[in-house]
Protein backbone atom coordinates (compact mmCIF):
# COMPACT_ATOMS: atom_id res chain seq x y z
CA UNK A 1 0.00 0.00 0.00
CA UNK A 2 1.24 3.79 -0.99
CA UNK A 3 0.76 6.39 1.21
CA UNK A 4 1.37 10.25 0.48
CA UNK A 5 1.39 12.84 2.96
CA UNK A 6 -0.04 16.28 1.83
CA UNK A 7 0.18 19.29 3.78
CA UNK A 8 -3.37 21.43 3.80
CA UNK A 9 -3.79 25.13 5.50
CA UNK A 10 -4.12 23.68 8.65
CA UNK A 11 -3.49 20.34 8.84
CA UNK A 12 -1.20 17.09 7.22
CA UNK A 13 -3.86 14.84 5.42
CA UNK A 14 -2.30 11.10 4.44
CA UNK A 15 -3.37 9.84 1.39
CA UNK A 16 -3.81 5.69 1.31
CA UNK A 17 -4.11 3.97 -2.06
CA UNK A 18 -3.57 0.25 -2.82
CA UNK A 19 -0.64 0.31 -4.75
CA UNK A 20 1.96 -1.91 -3.97
CA UNK A 21 5.47 -1.03 -3.62
CA UNK A 22 7.06 -4.16 -2.19
CA UNK A 23 6.93 -5.43 1.84
CA UNK A 24 6.79 -2.37 3.90
CA UNK A 25 7.57 0.25 1.14
CA UNK A 26 5.41 3.31 0.65
CA UNK A 27 5.27 6.43 -0.63
CA UNK A 28 5.16 10.10 0.77
CA UNK A 29 4.61 13.18 -0.77
CA UNK A 30 3.80 16.90 0.70
CA UNK A 31 1.78 20.08 -0.26
CA UNK A 32 2.80 20.84 -3.53
CA UNK A 33 2.83 17.41 -4.67
CA UNK A 34 -0.36 16.55 -3.10
CA UNK A 35 -1.28 12.85 -4.93
CA UNK A 36 2.43 12.42 -6.61
CA UNK A 37 4.36 10.90 -4.39
CA UNK A 38 8.26 11.74 -4.23
CA UNK A 39 9.85 9.56 -1.82
CA UNK A 40 9.53 5.82 -0.71
CA UNK A 41 9.60 5.09 2.74
CA UNK A 42 10.39 1.96 4.29
CA UNK A 43 8.62 1.95 7.25
CA UNK A 44 10.71 -1.17 8.93
CA UNK A 45 14.06 -0.11 7.52
CA UNK A 46 13.42 3.72 9.24
CA UNK A 47 12.21 2.14 12.66
CA UNK A 48 15.18 0.26 13.08
CA UNK A 49 17.41 3.12 12.00
CA UNK A 50 15.49 5.28 14.52
CA UNK A 51 16.17 2.27 17.27
CA UNK A 52 19.78 1.93 16.17
CA UNK A 53 20.55 5.72 16.54
CA UNK A 54 18.66 5.95 20.08
CA UNK A 55 21.43 2.94 21.12
CA UNK A 56 24.34 4.51 19.60
CA UNK A 57 23.69 7.37 21.16
CA UNK A 58 21.57 7.51 24.27
CA UNK A 59 22.14 3.79 25.48
CA UNK A 60 26.11 3.59 24.30
CA UNK A 61 25.95 0.01 23.24
CA UNK A 62 24.90 -0.53 19.71
CA UNK A 63 22.27 -2.84 18.37
CA UNK A 64 22.83 -6.19 16.74
CA UNK A 65 21.21 -8.49 14.04
CA UNK A 66 19.94 -11.50 15.66
CA UNK A 67 21.44 -14.80 15.44
CA UNK A 68 20.46 -17.33 13.16
CA UNK A 69 18.54 -19.47 13.84
CA UNK A 70 16.83 -17.34 16.43
CA UNK A 71 16.35 -18.91 20.09
CA UNK A 72 12.99 -19.00 21.65
CA UNK A 73 11.97 -15.12 22.86
CA UNK A 74 9.74 -14.51 25.08
CA UNK A 75 9.42 -10.96 26.46
CA UNK A 76 8.27 -10.01 29.48
CA UNK A 77 9.30 -6.00 29.07
CA UNK A 78 7.26 -4.09 27.22
CA UNK A 79 7.18 -0.20 26.50
CA UNK A 80 4.76 1.90 24.17
CA UNK A 81 4.53 5.21 22.45
CA UNK A 82 1.28 5.98 20.94
CA UNK A 83 1.41 8.15 17.59
CA UNK A 84 -1.52 10.52 16.90
CA UNK A 85 -1.70 13.27 13.69
CA UNK A 86 -1.39 12.70 10.75
CA UNK A 87 -0.38 9.29 11.28
CA UNK A 88 -2.20 6.74 14.18
CA UNK A 89 -0.69 4.42 15.03
CA UNK A 90 1.64 3.23 17.91
CA UNK A 91 5.17 2.21 18.64
CA UNK A 92 6.45 -0.53 20.77
CA UNK A 93 9.43 -2.09 22.32
CA UNK A 94 9.95 -5.47 23.60
CA UNK A 95 12.24 -7.39 25.66
CA UNK A 96 13.39 -9.68 28.84
CA UNK A 97 13.43 -7.78 32.17
CA UNK A 98 17.34 -8.62 32.43
CA UNK A 99 17.40 -6.77 29.16
CA UNK A 100 15.89 -3.90 29.96
CA UNK A 101 18.70 -3.94 33.82
CA UNK A 102 21.43 -4.04 30.86
CA UNK A 103 19.87 -0.87 28.89
CA UNK A 104 19.35 1.28 31.96
CA UNK A 105 22.56 0.38 33.36
CA UNK A 106 24.42 1.25 30.03
CA UNK A 107 22.13 4.83 30.34
CA UNK A 108 23.02 5.27 33.24
CA UNK A 109 26.99 4.32 33.63
CA UNK A 110 26.03 1.80 36.15
CA UNK A 111 25.00 4.37 38.81
CA UNK A 112 21.87 3.81 40.59
CA UNK A 113 20.61 0.55 38.43
CA UNK A 114 19.05 -1.40 40.92
CA UNK A 115 15.51 0.58 41.75
CA UNK A 116 13.00 -1.62 39.00
CA UNK A 117 11.67 1.92 38.88
CA UNK A 118 14.80 2.68 37.08
CA UNK A 119 14.29 -0.09 34.47
CA UNK A 120 11.13 0.89 33.99
CA UNK A 121 11.64 4.41 33.19
CA UNK A 122 14.72 4.11 31.01
CA UNK A 123 12.61 1.68 28.96
CA UNK A 124 10.10 4.12 28.56
CA UNK A 125 12.35 6.70 27.21
CA UNK A 126 14.23 4.62 24.68
CA UNK A 127 10.89 3.86 23.26
CA UNK A 128 9.73 7.35 23.00
CA UNK A 129 12.89 8.53 21.82
CA UNK A 130 12.82 5.76 19.56
CA UNK A 131 8.70 6.76 18.22
CA UNK A 132 10.51 10.75 18.27
CA UNK A 133 13.19 9.63 16.00
CA UNK A 134 11.21 7.16 14.09
CA UNK A 135 8.53 9.98 13.14
CA UNK A 136 11.53 13.02 13.00
CA UNK A 137 12.84 10.85 9.73
CA UNK A 138 9.59 11.09 8.14
CA UNK A 139 8.91 13.87 5.84
CA UNK A 140 5.91 15.99 6.90
CA UNK A 141 5.44 13.73 10.48
CA UNK A 142 8.01 15.48 12.62
CA UNK A 143 5.26 18.14 13.22
CA UNK A 144 2.20 16.50 11.89
CA UNK A 145 1.73 14.16 14.61
CA UNK A 146 2.23 13.73 19.04
CA UNK A 147 3.16 11.12 20.54
CA UNK A 148 1.83 9.95 24.18
CA UNK A 149 3.13 9.37 27.31
CA UNK A 150 5.39 5.95 27.17
CA UNK A 151 3.35 3.06 28.96
CA UNK A 152 6.06 0.13 30.37
CA UNK A 153 4.26 -3.43 31.27
CA UNK A 154 6.07 -6.18 32.42
CA UNK A 155 5.07 -9.23 33.67
CA UNK A 156 4.55 -12.87 32.02
CA UNK A 157 0.96 -12.97 31.50
CA UNK A 158 0.44 -9.79 28.88
CA UNK A 159 -0.45 -9.75 25.43
CA UNK A 160 -0.23 -5.94 23.25
CA UNK A 161 -3.33 -5.54 21.36
CA UNK A 162 -3.27 -2.49 19.28
CA UNK A 163 -6.47 -1.23 18.39
CA UNK A 164 -4.75 0.35 15.17
CA UNK A 165 -5.62 -3.01 13.38
CA UNK A 166 -3.61 -1.95 10.77
CA UNK A 167 -0.14 -2.45 9.73
CA UNK A 168 2.08 -4.15 11.58
CA UNK A 169 6.23 -4.07 11.72
CA UNK A 170 8.79 -5.54 13.34
CA UNK A 171 12.30 -5.59 13.66
CA UNK A 172 14.13 -7.86 16.07
CA UNK A 173 17.70 -7.04 17.28
CA UNK A 174 20.20 -8.58 19.36
CA UNK A 175 21.45 -5.97 23.03
CA UNK A 176 24.27 -7.34 24.53
CA UNK A 177 23.33 -11.37 23.81
CA UNK A 178 19.73 -10.60 24.73
CA UNK A 179 16.41 -10.42 21.90
CA UNK A 180 14.77 -7.23 21.72
CA UNK A 181 12.12 -5.97 18.99
CA UNK A 182 10.48 -3.12 18.30
CA UNK A 183 7.31 -2.93 16.22
CA UNK A 184 5.18 -0.09 14.24
CA UNK A 185 1.70 -0.35 14.35
CA UNK A 186 -0.42 1.75 12.07
CA UNK A 187 -4.15 2.70 11.71
CA UNK A 188 -5.46 0.60 9.29
CA UNK B 1 33.06 29.70 34.07
CA UNK B 2 31.45 30.19 37.16
CA UNK B 3 29.89 28.00 38.83
CA UNK B 4 25.65 27.62 37.81
CA UNK B 5 22.50 26.65 39.53
CA UNK B 6 20.88 24.44 36.97
CA UNK B 7 17.25 23.55 37.01
CA UNK B 8 16.30 20.04 35.28
CA UNK B 9 12.81 19.10 34.44
CA UNK B 10 12.19 15.72 32.84
CA UNK B 11 8.94 13.09 33.53
CA UNK B 12 11.98 10.51 33.69
CA UNK B 13 14.09 10.52 36.33
CA UNK B 14 16.83 8.47 34.29
CA UNK B 15 17.01 11.09 31.64
CA UNK B 16 17.17 14.01 34.34
CA UNK B 17 20.17 12.06 35.89
CA UNK B 18 21.98 11.74 31.89
CA UNK B 19 21.21 15.38 31.05
CA UNK B 20 23.14 16.23 34.65
CA UNK B 21 25.90 14.03 33.66
CA UNK B 22 26.24 15.63 30.39
CA UNK B 23 26.26 19.09 31.72
CA UNK B 24 29.28 17.81 34.16
CA UNK B 25 30.81 16.17 31.10
CA UNK B 26 30.71 20.02 29.49
CA UNK B 27 32.43 21.08 32.10
CA UNK B 28 29.88 22.79 33.69
CA UNK B 29 30.31 23.68 37.72
CA UNK B 30 27.55 22.68 38.91
CA UNK B 31 26.58 24.24 42.28
CA UNK B 32 23.26 23.03 42.30
CA UNK B 33 20.95 20.49 40.26
CA UNK B 34 17.29 21.06 41.09
CA UNK B 35 15.20 18.52 39.08
CA UNK B 36 11.60 18.74 38.84
CA UNK B 37 9.12 16.22 36.72
CA UNK B 38 6.78 18.64 35.60
CA UNK B 39 6.19 21.94 34.27
CA UNK B 40 4.43 23.12 37.69
CA UNK B 41 7.06 21.69 39.89
CA UNK B 42 9.65 23.76 38.39
CA UNK B 43 7.60 26.86 38.49
CA UNK B 44 7.40 26.36 42.28
CA UNK B 45 11.46 25.88 42.31
CA UNK B 46 11.88 28.85 39.78
CA UNK B 47 9.99 31.36 41.77
CA UNK B 48 11.92 29.94 45.27
CA UNK B 49 15.44 29.59 43.80
CA UNK B 50 18.12 31.95 41.81
CA UNK B 51 18.96 29.80 38.50
CA UNK B 52 21.69 30.12 35.61
CA UNK B 53 20.16 27.82 33.64
CA UNK B 54 16.89 25.42 33.04
CA UNK B 55 17.07 22.20 30.87
CA UNK B 56 13.45 21.36 30.21
CA UNK B 57 11.07 18.74 28.54
CA UNK B 58 8.21 19.21 26.69
CA UNK B 59 6.08 16.04 26.51
CA UNK B 60 4.96 15.75 30.76
CA UNK B 61 2.03 15.33 32.20
CA UNK B 62 0.23 18.04 34.37
CA UNK B 63 2.09 20.96 33.11
CA UNK B 64 4.28 20.77 29.48
CA UNK B 65 7.21 22.11 28.78
CA UNK B 66 5.62 24.99 26.10
CA UNK B 67 3.31 26.09 29.29
CA UNK B 68 6.43 25.94 31.67
CA UNK B 69 8.54 28.37 29.67
CA UNK B 70 5.52 30.74 28.54
CA UNK B 71 4.82 30.86 32.39
CA UNK B 72 7.92 31.18 33.50
CA UNK B 73 9.24 34.34 31.70
CA UNK B 74 5.95 35.89 34.20
CA UNK B 75 8.55 35.22 37.14
CA UNK B 76 10.51 38.09 37.05
CA UNK B 77 13.94 36.69 39.02
CA UNK B 78 13.56 34.31 35.94
CA UNK B 79 12.90 36.94 32.79
CA UNK B 80 15.82 36.03 31.27
CA UNK B 81 17.38 32.84 32.62
CA UNK B 82 18.39 30.36 29.65
CA UNK B 83 16.14 27.69 29.08
CA UNK B 84 17.43 24.66 26.44
CA UNK B 85 14.64 22.60 25.62
CA UNK B 86 15.67 18.90 25.26
CA UNK B 87 12.94 16.99 23.42
CA UNK B 88 11.94 14.28 21.31
CA UNK B 89 9.63 16.93 19.65
CA UNK B 90 11.91 17.71 16.61
CA UNK B 91 9.59 19.43 14.31
CA UNK B 92 10.15 22.92 12.85
CA UNK B 93 6.47 24.12 14.11
CA UNK B 94 7.51 22.33 17.87
CA UNK B 95 11.27 24.71 17.94
CA UNK B 96 9.44 28.10 16.37
CA UNK B 97 6.97 27.68 19.46
CA UNK B 98 9.00 26.98 21.73
CA UNK B 99 11.49 30.30 20.67
CA UNK B 100 8.70 32.38 20.32
CA UNK B 101 7.35 31.34 23.81
CA UNK B 102 10.88 32.39 25.22
CA UNK B 103 12.71 29.12 25.01
CA UNK B 104 16.56 30.18 24.10
CA UNK B 105 17.86 27.00 22.66
CA UNK B 106 16.29 23.63 21.42
CA UNK B 107 18.19 19.95 21.79
CA UNK B 108 16.60 17.05 20.19
CA UNK B 109 16.87 14.04 22.11
CA UNK B 110 18.61 11.21 21.57
CA UNK B 111 21.27 13.97 22.16
CA UNK B 112 25.22 13.38 22.64
CA UNK B 113 26.98 15.20 25.72
CA UNK B 114 28.95 17.40 22.89
CA UNK B 115 25.57 18.58 21.55
CA UNK B 116 24.70 19.92 25.06
CA UNK B 117 27.97 21.29 25.25
CA UNK B 118 27.50 23.52 21.88
CA UNK B 119 24.43 24.78 22.51
CA UNK B 120 24.48 25.48 26.73
CA UNK B 121 28.29 26.75 26.96
CA UNK B 122 27.26 30.02 24.59
CA UNK B 123 24.19 30.69 26.48
CA UNK B 124 25.54 31.06 30.10
CA UNK B 125 28.63 33.10 28.33
CA UNK B 126 26.28 35.60 26.98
Amino acid sequence: MDQAITAEPERVRIHLSARAAGPGAQAVGKAADAQQPVARIDWREELAKAASEVFDVMVGAPLTAPPEPRPPFIPDFAAMVGIAGSLCGSVSLRTTADCARSITAKMLGGDEVGAAEAAQDAFGEVCNMIAGSFKGRISGLADGCALSVPTVIFGRDFTLFSLARGEHYEVTFEFEGKLLSVSLDLQG
Amino acid sequence: MKPVNVLIVDDSSVMRKIVGRSLRQAGLDLVQVLEASNGSEALSLARENPLDLILSDINMPLMDGLEFVRQLRGIESAQHTPVVMITTEAGEGHVVQALSLGASGYIRKPFTPEQIKERVIPLLRG
